[in-house]
């Protein structure tokens, strides 16, 4: 199930404007990735390369290659919809759909592959709720509209809609930047427990979180305003945070980043 | 010289009431009222008032005149299909407008509805930027026109154009009762005056529409399309649900619109006063299309009876929209407002 991911030559575009360019990594499978740097240096970019979110936006274009095991997301004749099928996307405002209850954001995404027996996403909501450390919380209101939860626990919705399509992938975008710091534990502990079937890469502004929750850390940063954002090293996350082997990363991490 | 030490000595040379309103506002929520927000309370406040009494004084004049008429009225007005409130006796009832009118306007919005959130749909959704903008831009500009002109345009080019349309549903689907003719025989029909009202009511539900689309968060519509919705399953998943109660509203002011139109109704269907689902056939006759009619010639009688019939229409409006609005309260807390 999960997946190794192999981006190489990477270049994204808002229109004319370079947002990144020339990235290269490689992540492993059933591994925890966290991408840190300063803002504007393109990580959520990065990230919504790897599902083919980044050319929903108009005039948005990719160059480069993302291969999930292999095969390249950006070859010739892959549809970009399989394509999000299969990775999954946790955005960092929590965006359950409001029109629908809790139960149906959590089969929105089965409903869209065509899946229809009542006992089945009856298994499958309480399958990814409890994925998502959710289910105690809201197995008796499942009807209830989603949006009236509170905020962790709608973040926690949205991961187990993530995740009831059994993505390869999971990619979060500062999942915890909008909760407080309890609703952000239940989030860590809830990604390193998913860690054993997905691949994950996250988005974060806490180095804390980072170093709690990740194997590898890739460093990201841009040399001046205007400039496209550069990926300056990747590495296990305890060789990034205690023997770095950049200037640049040091300097961030310490927090002497200028 | 400034304006400050001026304030207080200008309070108090205004008159009482205001005073003494600012007064009563002040101990009843136990905070300090300035004078102008007192003034523009009370301001506000007799607008409101004065405008309640005037549509008091118009409804109470109206209900005056359709009472005259309805006393001497010989049929039932609610059950009698005739319209001869001139004659003597006079006869009159509203059951045959007030089919047309509802019969009219439905079909219009089944024509109009799907048509206009298409054309919203393109436009936010499917169009790229380049031609979105002045789509958007033409449709908010049609919106804005009278609708009689498109009135105008469907009577002089659309109807004559309308025969073999008809023609084509009655010989084909003619078995469904609706479409059926007496010996093939169409003609300026509920439809064609359908059709025209479809037409007018178009670019102001198209417009509004839009502009809901407009309203449907990003974050929604990523959401879906990151779980691996196609374009049009994200239409369905996120943007329908979340723009259900805007695209209600605005079919609403399009029925409204429908309901009460008349020169160009007036214009198309013959004036007959019969209940007849078949809509192809030269029958019938609307409401707001009778008043257009029948006022020049009308006596007394007559004018109370198009005061009542139009009082009619009025409830029935009011009747629709209450029926709107309960559709749309009844899955409020699934509308997407808390979000
Ligand atoms: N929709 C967009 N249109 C145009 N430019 C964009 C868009 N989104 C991002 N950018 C630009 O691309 C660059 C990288 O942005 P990105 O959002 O990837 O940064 P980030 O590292 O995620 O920042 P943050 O930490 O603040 O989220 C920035 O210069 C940003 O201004
Ligand atoms: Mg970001």
């Amino acid at each position: 199930m999960a997946t190794r991911i192999d981006v190489s030559g990477l270049t994204a575009y808002y229109g004319k404007f370079k947002a990144v360019s020339d990235i290269h990594f490689s992540i492993e499978p059933k591994s925890v990735t966290a991408f840190i740097g300063p803002s504007g240096c393109g990580k959520s970019t990065v990230l919504r390369t790897l599902n083919r979110m980044h050319e929903v936006l108009p005039a948005a274009r990719v160059e480069g290659r993302v291969l999930l095991d292999g095969e390249d997301l950006y070859g010739p004749g892959v549809d970009p919809v399989n394509v999000r099928r299969a990775v999954g996307m946790v955005f960092q405002r929590p965006n359950p759909f409001p029109t629908m209850s809790i139960y149906d954001n959590v089969v929105a995404g089965l409903r869209l592959n065509g899946v229809r027996k009542k006992s089945l996403l009856d298994e499958r909501v309480e399958e990814s709720l409890r994925g998502a450390n959710l289910w105690e919380e809201v197995k008796d209101r499942l009807g209830r509209p989603g949006a009236g939860l509170s905020g962790g626990q709608q973040q926690r919705l949205c991961i187990a809609r993530a995740i009831a399509v059994e993505p390869q992938v999971l990619l979060m975008d500062e999942p915890c930047s909008a909760l407080d710091p309890i609703s952000t534990l239940a989030i860590e502990d809830l990604i390193s427990k998913l860690k054993s079937s997905y691949t994950i890469v996250i988005v974060t502004h806490n180095m804390q979180q980072a170093a709690r929750v990740s194997d590898t850390t890739a460093f990201f940063t841009l040399d001046r305003t205007g400039d496209p954002g550069r990926l300056v090293e990747m590495d296990r996350t305890e060789k990034i945070f205690s023997n770095p082997t950049e200037k640049r990363t040091e300097e961030y991490i310490t927090g002497r980043f200028g | 010289m400034s304006s400050e030490p001026d304030g207080p000595r200008k309070g108090s040379s205004r008159n009482d009431t205001t005073v003494a309103a600012a007064k009563s506002a002040s101990s009843s929520d136990g905070a300090r009222v300035k004078p102008a927000d007192a003034l523009f309370k009370n301001l506000t406040r007799s607008a409101g008032l004065g405008l309640l009494a005037l549509i008091a004084a118009i409804a109470a004049f109206l209900v005056l005149e359709a009472t005259d008429a309805l006393s001497a009225n010989t049929g039932n007005f609610l059950t009698t299909t005739e319209w001869f409130p001139n004659g003597s006796p006079p006869v009159f009832g509203v059951a045959a407008l007030l089919f047309g009118t509802l019969l009219t306007a439905v079909i219009a919005m089944v024509i109009a509805v799907p048509v206009a959130v298409g054309i919203a749909l393109f436009i936010t959704v499917y169009a790229p930027r380049r031609l979105a903008t002045p789509l958007a831009f033409v449709v908010d500009l049609l919106a804005a026109v009278p609708s009689v002109i498109f009135g105008l345009w469907g009577l002089i080019v659309l109807v004559p154009r309308m025969e073999g349309v008809q023609k084509f549903l009655t010989d084909y689907f003619g078995w469904i009762p609706l479409f059926a003719t007496d010996n093939g025989v169409v003609g300026r029909s509920i439809f064609v005056a359908s059709v025209v009202l479809a037409i007018m009511i178009l670019p102001i539900v198209a417009a509004l529409s839009r502009e809901v689309f407009l309203q449907v968060p990003t974050a929604h519509r990523e959401a879906a399309l990151a779980l691996g919705a196609t374009r049009w399953e994200m239409i369905r998943t996120a943007v329908l649900p979340y723009g259900r109660p805007g695209v209600i509203s605005a079919s609403m002011l399009g029925l409204g619109r429908a309901m009460g139109e008349t020169i160009a109704v007036a214009l198309v269907l013959p004036a007959s006063f019969d209940i007849s689902w078949q809509v192809l056939s030269p029958a019938g006759n609307t409401i707001a299309a009778n008043v257009a009619n029948g006022f020049a010639e009308a006596n007394d009688v007559g004018r109370g009876a198009l005061i009542a019939s139009g009082l009619v229409l009025f409830v029935v409006t009011m009747i629709v929209n209450m029926i709107a609005r309960a559709i749309i309260a009844r899955r409020r807390e699934f509308s997407g407002a808390a979000a």
